[in-house]
């Protein structure tokens, strides 16, 4: 029996990990309601909490999952429609396009990724559904991942449920035509989720790696829907290789460790390992006439870039200047703009970078890292006072204490 | 099949004409609106669009009282005021969106997208 109880605990959380996206999204599309699945699936996992470790694991975890969960919709639907037989069509989802055998693969979870992500929610709403529904997290999880009220995150997933349906919102694969840009809207969310996990901005934590670490698991299922996809692999190659130098990041007294100053040694060789192995398959791919890198590659690039310098010093800059200059084709963002204009500053010298970011000014002058960037050239001019005076506006910024405990350190470090 | 309703707003004091700065935008609008109507009858999404007088040409009724209350103008006091509109009948949201992108263009404004009640869902709030 104690067997049991630990075998059953490990499986239901595996299966939490592997089932829970195609246990909703299959269920979706049976039942055409995305409340009846999310509802159906979280019960189906409860019965399994009660039963696996009592009666051990079934011998099909997935099989078991399913058949459960279908039931217990069923259960429902058939208690919904003797109260109302025809309220159920109201909440149906649909997909009445002819089956494309040219498409992607209809993967159901597939279907949920866009239906999630869709353009015509608000992006807060599609983070939080995308979570819920594909992640498998709580509501409450989720609430406190954002610091929000857990009253008010049910509300918002509630919400966008009730406009998916109301809206007629399909539950499809975009077609051909837009789903570059719907995809693109899709790895803008599983990136936020990211970035919330690992450039927190407030709260106690420097780091909040279940936003990361579900995120990356994000990553994963959308590249195993979509394997051919280069910005799909740049993403999961980006988070894997910022993800590798996450312990090195922060130090033991909560202050942030900038990369010059990281112990390479503690970064994860097996997840940059395998963010490299994803990033040579998509320099493969280009070279055999594939579509030319979009920002993840090229921003997963530049991380592989610093994840191959045995020391800070081998960095090759050069290549980080280059790959900055592609990007910001792309995306001429001031931020973009930034960033090259600080790998510029160690191929050229602090002043040529300086003078780079002094121009982003107008843009910038709310954001941060901006004002970090230009303390640290400054400080290495030997403008101590401009550097300073910088330096507090970085920590006026930011709300992050690692950040600005790191921020700090540096300031009190310039001599007079 | 879903129906639609896409709006179109416009400033609440127009110029001679209308939300247009010159005769010939106009112009140009209308005969683009035009042709976009006609597409939309062609592949069986319209089911009515028109454009409204100015905003400052309405006049507000509320009759829940003993005797109807009449008062001159809108009932929203807003910069903007719907300045028509149209009816349509879309498969779902993505064929919706589509086709306000195009009306968009062609009428030169902004589209609000907004699902009218199915018969199903009004008595699912009949009927708790």
């Amino acid at each position: 029996m104690t067997d049991h109880t630990a075998a059953g605990a490990q499986a239901i959380t595996r299966a939490h990990h592997e089932e829970w996206a195609r246990l909703v999204a299959g269920l979706a599309r049976r039942f055409g309601d995305l409340d009846v699945a999310e509802e159906a699936a979280a019960e189906a996992f409860a019965a399994a909490a009660q039963r696996w470790p009592r009666d051990g694991v079934p011998p099909n975890p997935g099989g078991w999952l399913t058949t459960t969960a279908t039931r217990k919709a069923i259960d429902r639907l058939r208690r919904e429609s003797q109260r109302d037989a025809r309220h159920q069509a109201a909440l149906m989802l649909h997909d009445d396009t002819p089956a494309e055998p040219t498409g992607p693969v209809q993967d159901d979870r597939l279907r949920l990724v866009f239906t999630c992500c869709h353009p015509a929610l608000a992006l807060e709403a599609r983070v939080a559904l995308t979570l819920r529904l594909l992640g498998g997290l709580t509501v409450a999880e989720i609430a406190r991942a954002f610091l929000v009220q857990e009253t008010a995150m049910a509300r918002r997933i509630t919400r966008a449920k009730a406009k998916i349906a109301a809206a007629h919102i399909p539950y499809r694969v975009p077609s051909a035509a837009d789903i570059e840009e719907r995809l693109a809207g899709v790895l803008a969310v599983v990136f936020l989720v990211f970035n919330e996990g690992y450039l927190t901005g407030e709260g106690e934590d420097p780091l909040r790696v279940d936003l990361t670490d579900e995120a990356i698991r994000l990553g994963r299922l959308l590249r195993a829907l979509l394997p051919d996809d280069g910005e799909v692999a740049g993403l999961l190659a980006l988070m894997l290789l910022t993800d590798a130098r996450r312990s090195a990041r922060v130090s033991r007294t909560g202050e942030l460790v900038t990369l010059d100053e990281q112990d390479r040694g503690a970064w994860d060789p097996v997840l940059v390992a395998e963010g490299t192995a994803l990033l040579r398959e998509r320099i493969d791919a280009v070279a055999a006439g594939g579509a030319p890198p979009g920002r993840y590659q090229l921003l997963a690039a530049i991380n592989a870039v610093h994840t191959a310098a045995p020391t800070a010093r081998d960095t090759e800059w050069s290549h980080i200047v280059a790959l900055y200059g592609r990007l910001a084709r792309i995306d001429p963002s001031p931020i973009v703009r930034l960033n090259r204009a600080v790998a510029l500053a160690e191929v050229d010298g602090p002043a040529v970078g300086l003078a780079e970011v002094d121009r982003l000014t107008g843009d910038l002058d709310g954001y941060h890292p901006f004002h970090a960037a230009r303390a640290d050239l400054l400080r290495r001019l030997g403008r101590s006072g401009e550097s300073r005076a910088a330096y507090d506006r970085a920590i006026g910024l930011t709300g992050n204490a690692a950040e600005q405990a790191y921020l700090t350190r540096r300031r009190d470090q310039l001599g007079g | 099949m879903p129906r639609y309703l896409l709006s179109v707003f416009g400033p609440a004091e127009p110029t001679e004409f209308g939300s247009y700065p010159t005769r010939e935008d106009m112009l140009e609008a209308f005969a683009d609106t035009g042709a976009f109507n006609d597409r939309l009858q062609r592949e069986g999404h319209f089911v009515f669009a028109d454009g409204l007088e100015p905003a400052s040409t309405a006049t507000t009724v509320d009759g829940q009282g003993d005797r109807p209350a009449f008062t001159d103008g809108p009932y929203l006091e807003t910069k903007e005021h719907l300045g028509g509109f149209w009816v349509i009948e879309a498969g779902d949201l993505d064929v919706a969106l589509a086709l306000a992108a195009e009306a968009s263009r062609a009428c030169r404004g902004v589209v609000e997208v907004r699902p009218f009640r199915s018969a199903e869902s009004v008595e699912a709030l009949v009927e708790p």
